[in-house]
């Protein structure tokens, strides 16, 4: 008997050693199902006496377990050799990869006044914003410039009517020359303290050329409080430039005019070479301004400023003209 | 404005015109005095090696006509021989040696470079390539009797200078003059302002006066005039002629020039009349409608009345008050008496009239400005004196007359400056005294009374009426960059509001579907509108640069459509571009309705791809929109548009454009497109989403295709199969659209794929049987029928 076990695992061994890997999930049944010659002998064992029943079966088991185990590497072996046969049917050079959907890009000037924007949430201020299309009051007369103040000249303003037979001006309704009159609606929309910038698009009458455009972005700071001084406008300058530029930026602010500050400065940005950049105006708000904000004088203080969104989104890249800003050419804007 | 710094110095000094380092120092302290300096230009420093030498004699090259020997001495008692191929010098001549190794001004350098092996030993220079004039065609020829072998800039006297170029601001009037600039460089180094050299006497004559009929005293605050004799008309001193050309002014005679110069140095413009012309009187009245007056540039001008006219005794107008003379008025060679008008003018009047006539001079520049009403005096001096230098025998006769207008202003004034106030605007901790020092040299007289001063204001200084005005000269003279930093406790603390979040947002699911941000200019023709299919009426641009920028865009698909041809023209087709920006359709009122939008337009794609991408906006802002295809917006393909309805309103189009649209703007791709209102998007921000715990119960799939005419909207098929399936629903999605064999025409079968889920235990059949049963009674009120 035991003979006959030896040499039935041997064949079944033999089989599992043999077997095409393609049918390696039949041997078990094969082998070691009911109808299998091991399983057969299993049978047999009623026949044998006490001791040769014990001896046979432990035999048998033995060499039903070690089939088993070779069937189990086989089909591992299988599974393997599978594997393989399918990694290397599946190779794939990467850099013939095909390109996918092109991603999207924002334009220069969004970018620009998102970080402009960042920088100031920072430092404490909210984001405003107003029309573009404004009323003269908002726009002039409130910025303590009133009808027929020189300083409106310079700002070749574009008038808007319902109608081309209007004059220029006669319904006193315009396309905002600046971003200032946002300081105005804030100061009419709420108590202080104010602590906002209004980024925005302005117009003005300007043929376009390398470092002008008709249609622009300004950001605009309006700080209104109790015992706001020049003090705190020169430290909200330079705390800016650092912000945004580096800390190896520092400003400087210079006398200036505006008609909605006083005092008026120009304020510079000294880059780490020693050179100056002219960034934008600032000053205290005017009194006059404070007043048609809803405000007295007496009671609270500001300072404004402002400076080109266009203007630091070309530094940037180095974009030698703005107009191609404008252009729309998918070859520029996909550059950014 | 230009200033030249040797002039400065006349009321100074301030700096030494040949140290860089001294000139640097005071164009920062103008600068930082609010005068900007634009740009810094040194003259007189000359080219370094170009000396003074006399031409020994000239020889003509034996076969080039056009080349000649020169020997020259440049005083070292020694022949040096150079080639030049000009020919306007002769033996005797003084000219310009560039000896070799001198850099020139274009960047070449002087070589012994011969011709027939004959080296030349330099070169003799013109005026254009020594960088001092225009004179190109010959050789400069200096001064007979200047000495050999110096720098050519001595030989011909030129000193070393500087001309500052000053950006000054509007409310600086004061500074269009050199005093004006010099004042505020002595206040604030607080030196003295110095007198210029005086020029040279005259005599006081006998009472010689010039009648002044002052008609118009509201425009017109001030009018004198002066009477001249024993004068003759010739050429300016070297100097004088010197100081206007460098300053841009071209020098024209001795009388024309002392009237310039007074101008530039004082601030006050003044015109010098013949006197035979306007012995018999002035008249200054506002002109007579379409009066005609040919000015002192031969320009023809018709008048309003708002124009002012200074008329002589006949009442023909000699010139427009404070803008320019008329071209009758100009002084001839044989003039030998002159009537002097210095007046001051209203400024607004002047800026209207210089707008009107496009006509801007040097005295209009300065009125507009504002004059200083109390300088007249000083000027009709001046230019007697700077007169006698040329005229030796000049009378200044006495009988000016001074017509006074109620237009000028008052030369007493003061205005009241609390301490306290100084130091709350600026953060400062001036003490009553600490002020004066700071103001008085500026001619503000302080009078310290407690807190409060009382600052009495220079008739030069119109800026200034309140007690900010005097706050900033406080600054100015105390320093900016003295003044401390700080920086404001912001009680808020910096956010963006949610609806700016929002927009960001957008802008990155934008990007992230492959869709670029352009920025088209919101200015549009009058008919681009209409072509592009939006209609109703839009703002006009009353004064637009251009008549293609006219109007305001009442939608952004124009500005978007000209940027796809544009890209289409230089071979890139497909692109993918969106815009938010502001649209102005008129409103009820004078202003717009303006407000802000979103349009996306994807080249080459369809109105199925507006939608997939719409929709995808639409979830990432949790927003909705229904697409209500029974209603056609314009300008979309009228088969494949639709407008979004939020509840009763349209808040946008989708689609595609429509095929004449395109073509109309360069375009010749299908061009998908959507266009929303952002403000209500933005505006409402829908609250978190609450936590759905994900069921672990198995989902079955429940697989529906309804045969369902054209003209009902498969949205609205899968909205009753959603209703149907109910709570079990956990997604519906149309997979399949067939229309061909098997299928009615005028309809379609629409494939659905139903996910199914009990969330509380195992979905049976009988489940899934229920929600089929729902769902084929759902379609059936749609007309569409289970696809067998």
């Amino acid at each position: 008997m035991i003979d006959d076990i030896r040499s039935a695992c041997d064949e079944a061994l033999a089989a599992v050693a043999s077997a095409h890997l393609d049918v390696v999930d039949q041997l078990h049944a094969e082998l070691l199902g009911k109808r299998s010659h091991l399983s057969g002998m299993k049978a047999k064992l009623g026949s044998l006496d006490a001791e040769e029943r014990r001896v046979a079966g432990s035999a048998l088991n033995q060499a039903m377990a070690s089939v088993s185990a070779a069937i189990d590497e086989r089909r591992a072996q299988a599974q393997r050799a599978a594997l393989e046969a399918r990694i290397d049917a599946e190779r794939l050079d990467l850099t013939e990869a095909p390109p996918v959907g092109r991603r999207g890009h924002l334009h220069l000037v969004t970018q620009a006044w998102e970080q402009l924007e960042d920088v100031f949430v920072g430092l404490g201020f909210t984001v405003a914003e107003g029309p573009e299309v404004e009323t003269d009051w908002y726009n002039f007369e409130a910025l303590n410039m009133g009808e027929g103040h020189p300083a409106r000249g310079e700002f070749d303003t574009l008038f808007v009517g319902r109608s081309d037979n209007e004059l220029p001006g006669e319904s006193g309704i315009l396309l905002r020359t600046h971003t200032s009159p946002v300081q105005i609606r804030a100061m009419l929309a709420q108590e202080p303290p104010i602590h906002i910038v209004a980024p925005g698009r302005v117009f003005r009458r300007d043929t376009p050329d390398a470092t002008h455009m008709p249609v622009f972005h300004q950001i605009e700071g309006l700080v209104v409080d109790r015992d706001i001084t020049m003090a705190d406008l020169a430290g909200t300058i330079e705390a800016f430039t650092r912000a945004f530029f580096g800390e190896e930026f520092t400003s400087r602010l210079r006398p200036s005019y505006f008609p909605f500050t006083e005092p008026s400065a120009e304020f510079d940005v000294r880059r780490p070479d020693g050179s100056w950049l002219e960034l934008g105006g600032c000053g205290m708000v005017h009194p006059e301004v404070l007043r048609a904000g809803g405000l007295d004088p007496e009671q609270w203080s500001g300072f404004a400023f402002g400076f080109g969104i266009d203007r630091m989104a070309v530094m940037r890249h180095g974009v030698s003209d703005i107009r191609d800003m404008y252009v729309n050419d998918i070859r520029f804007i996909e550059q950014f | 404005m230009k200033v030249l710094l040797s002039w400065l110095n006349d009321f100074g000094p301030f700096a030494d015109p040949s140290d860089e380092s001294s000139v640097e120092t005071l164009a920062d302290e103008m600068t930082a005095l609010g005068l900007a300096v634009e740009s810094i230009d040194r003259i007189g420093s000359g080219v370094d090696g170009v000396i003074s030498a006399k031409v020994l004699r000239v020889e003509q090259h034996p076969d080039a006509a056009k080349v000649r020997r020169v020997w020259v001495d440049a005083g070292e008692g020694q022949e040096r021989h150079v080639w030049c191929g000009a020919s306007n010098m002769a033996a005797g001549d003084v000219v310009a040696l560039a000896t070799l190794g001198t850099q020139m001004p274009d960047g070449r350098t002087i070589e012994r470079r011969g011709i027939l092996g004959i080296d030349s030993e330099g070169m003799l220079c013109s005026e254009t390539e020594l960088g001092i004039g225009s004179d190109g065609s010959g050789i400069m020829i200096l001064p007979a009797d200047a000495p050999l072998g110096v720098a050519y800039t001595e030989a011909i006297g030129l000193e070393d200078d500087v001309i500052f170029d000053l950006d000054l601001t509007r409310n600086r009037p004061d500074c269009w003059s050199v005093r004006g600039i010099a004042r505020d460089l002595a206040a604030h180094r607080r030196q003295p302002l110095a007198s210029p050299p005086a020029g040279a006497d005259y005599v006081e004559g006998a009472e010689r006066s010039v009648p002044v009929a002052l008609e118009a005293g509201d425009r017109c605050g001030r009018f004198t005039t002066t009477v001249l004799s024993n004068l003759a008309v010739t050429e300016s001193p070297e100097w004088i002629a010197r100081r206007l050309t460098s300053v841009g002014m071209r020098p024209i005679n001795n009388v024309v020039d002392a009237s310039n110069y007074v101008m530039l140095e004082l601030g006050q413009p003044n015109h010098a009349y013949d006197h035979d012309a306007v012995s018999s009187g002035l008249r200054i009245r506002q002109a007579k409608s379409d009066e005609r007056i040919t000015t002192l540039d031969g320009v023809e001008r018709v008048c309003v009345t708002d124009d002012l006219l200074i008329c002589d005794a006949s009442d023909a107008p000699v010139g427009i008050g404070g803008v320019m003379g008329g071209a009758d008025s100009e002084i001839a060679d044989s003039t030998t008496e002159v009537a002097l008008e210095v007046a001051w003018f209203e400024s607004m009047g002047i800026m209207r009239t210089a707008t009107r006539h496009a006509l801007r001079s040097e005295a209009s520049a300065r009125y507009e400005r504002g004059v200083d009403p109390a300088v007249a005096d000083d000027a009709i001096q001046r230019f007697a004196s700077l007169l006698a230098l040329t005229c030796p025998n000049l009378v200044l006769h006495a009988g000016t007359v001074d017509e006074r207008g109620s237009a000028l202003p008052s030369t007493e004034r003061s205005v009241e400056v609390r301490v306290s106030a100084v130091n709350r605007v600026l953060g400062t901790e001036f003490i009553a005294d600490d002020l004066p020092p700071l103001l008085d040299r500026l001619g503000l007289r302080v009078a310290i009374d407690d807190d409060r001063m009382s600052v009495a204001i220079p008739s030069w200084r119109p800026d200034i009426s309140g007690e900010i005005d005097v706050v900033e000269e406080v600054a100015r003279m105390f320093g900016y960059d003295r003044l401390g930093r700080s920086v404001p406790r912001a009680a808020v603390h910096g956010h963006l509001s949610a609806a700016q979040r929002r927009r960001r947002e957008l802008r990155r699911v934008l990007v992230g579907l492959g869709v670029s941000e352009a920025m088209p200019n919101p200015f549009v023709a009058s008919d681009t509108m209409a072509l592009a299919g939006v209609d109703g009426p839009t703002m006009r641009i009353l004064n637009p640069l251009v008549a293609e920028e006219s109007a305001l865009r009442t939608s952004l698909r124009p500005g978007l459509l000209a940027a796809v041809a544009h890209n289409e023209h230089h071979r890139r087709e497909g692109v993918s571009l969106f815009e938010i920006g502001h649209v102005y359709p008129p409103g009820d009122g004078d202003l717009p309705d303006e407000y802000e939008a979103l349009c996306v337009v994807l080249a080459g794609r369809n109105a199925h791809d507006a939608v997939a991408a719409w929709r995808e906006i639409a979830a990432a802002l949790g927003t909705g929109a229904m697409i209500d295809q029974g209603t056609r917006p314009g300008g979309l393909h009228p088969t494949r548009s639709a407008v979004l309805r939020s509840g009763r309103d349209v808040i946008g189009v989708i689609g595609e454009i429509a095929p004449d649209v395109a073509g109309r703007f360069g375009v010749s791709e299908r061009v998908a497109v959507f266009e929303v209102r952002l403000d209500g998007i933005l505006a409402s921000e829908p609250r978190p989403a609450s936590h759905r715990v994900v069921s672990r119960m198995p989902t079955s799939d429940l697989d529906l295709a309804f045969v369902m005419p054209d003209d009902t909207p498969a949205e609205r098929l899968e909205r009753a199969l959603r209703q149907a399936a109910g709570d079990l629903l956990v997604s519906c999605e149309l997979f399949d659209v067939y229309r061909g064999q098997g299928v009615d025409p005028g309809t379609r079968s629409l494939a659905f794929r139903l996910r199914l889920q009990q969330r509380e235990r195992n979905i049976t059949d009988a489940d899934i049987a229920a929600v089929r049963e729902r769902c084929i009674a759902g379609a059936e009120r749609l007309d569409a029928t289970l696809r067998g």
